[in-house]
């Protein structure tokens, strides 16, 4: 990666402007040529650094049902409880945090009813009781990482 | 005025949508001629999906671990009910907190009620730039804890398969 590289995933974290030819602007802005942006873009791609570039589609606003939720699970079974959770379809992140409440994941479902359902399959697995933390409010949603 | 696409075009182009933008000058020509329309067609429906919040950005997911972000802290706070909204306004403008929500508290195991992630390269600059933004809001003295991630052992999702920062983000 290089100097170019690098403005180009940071100004593109902003998004593309919804333009027909949306690479020439962007390709302004960065002093360089909408063929240079497109391959580099298309390197980004292919060497895995991006894994995807589009528009991203609010998964709650086409429904669906979503919680962060966490287990305290004894040092001993941790490995073993992960295994059990992540075999879920539901679970689509699984993070282990440095406290108490060890195990952290969140849960996607389809509709609130199996959202319920996943919640006490888990507790009837694990034996563990489960802490369920669905959001409240949205205050900040900006995944930036300037590179 | 442009013609809206039908109920089946708007399908189509959700889903051709569903692998990316194509890399190509022109990327709304190339939509429109895989579902049969004209360029202007396929903005006015993506700006009418981004006006309505379906979509916030054409954007990009990175790899961010990959490039090296691979200290994932997630702070949690124990706010008065009646300043949460503030505080979690405030703090989620903050820079480097890349999402901010208000959670319910599970009295007695579970005091906090408002999350914030924060990524970074290394655990000491993000445990150094989480106490200067407290001090800096004068929140220090709400109580709170930082929790790193220490390994990810799932990062996709099922039946549900968006981009995993989205995921992420609704969670």
């Amino acid at each position: 990666m290089d100097d170019l590289d690098r403005r180009l995933i940071n100004r593109l974290q902003h998004g593309l402007p919804l333009v027909r030819e949306p690479w020439r602007q962007v390709a302004q802005e960065l002093h360089s040529h909408p063929s240079e942006v497109l391959d580099r873009l298309h390197d980004l791609l292919e060497d895995g650094v991006l894994t995807r570039f589009g528009p991203m589609f609010d998964v709650e606003r086409l429904g669906g049902a979503f919680t962060l939720a966490a287990l305290a699970v004894p040092d001993a079974r941790f490995d073993a409880v992960a295994e059990q959770l992540n075999a879920l379809p539901q679970v689509a992140h699984n993070y282990r945090r440095e406290h108490r409440w060890n195990m952290w994941f969140v849960l996607a479902c389809g509709t609130e009813a199996e959202l319920a359902a996943t919640l006490s399959r888990i507790e009837t697995l694990t034996g563990l009781a489960v802490l369920n933390l669905p959001k409240e409010q949205t205050y900040h949603v900006g995944l930036y990482f300037p590179v | 005025m442009i013609i809206p696409l039908s109920q089946e075009q708007m399908l189509d182009l959700r889903q051709c949508l569903e692998r990316g933008l194509p890399l190509v000058s022109r990327p709304y020509d190339n939509l429109a001629e895989q579902i049969g329309a004209h360029h202007d067609q396929v903005l006015q429906q993506m700006q009418q999906w981004q006006d309505q919040g379906l979509f916030r950005r054409v954007g990009l997911v990175l790899n961010h671990r990959a490039l090296g972000f691979v200290a994932n802290a997630m702070l949690v706070l124990d706010v008065p009910d009646a300043l949460v909204d503030e505080v979690g306004n405030r703090l989620g403008r903050a820079p480097g907190v890349n999402l901010c929500y208000q959670r319910p508290r599970r009295l007695p195991q579970w005091r906090y009620n408002l999350f914030c992630m924060v990524h970074g390269r290394e655990r000491e600059e993000v445990t150094a730039h989480i106490q200067r933004m407290l001090e800096q809001q004068q929140l220090s003295d709400l109580p709170h804890q930082l929790l790193f991630s220490t390994h990810a052992f799932k990062q996709c999702g099922g039946r549900f398969t968006p981009p995993s920062s989205q995921v992420w983000a609704h969670g």
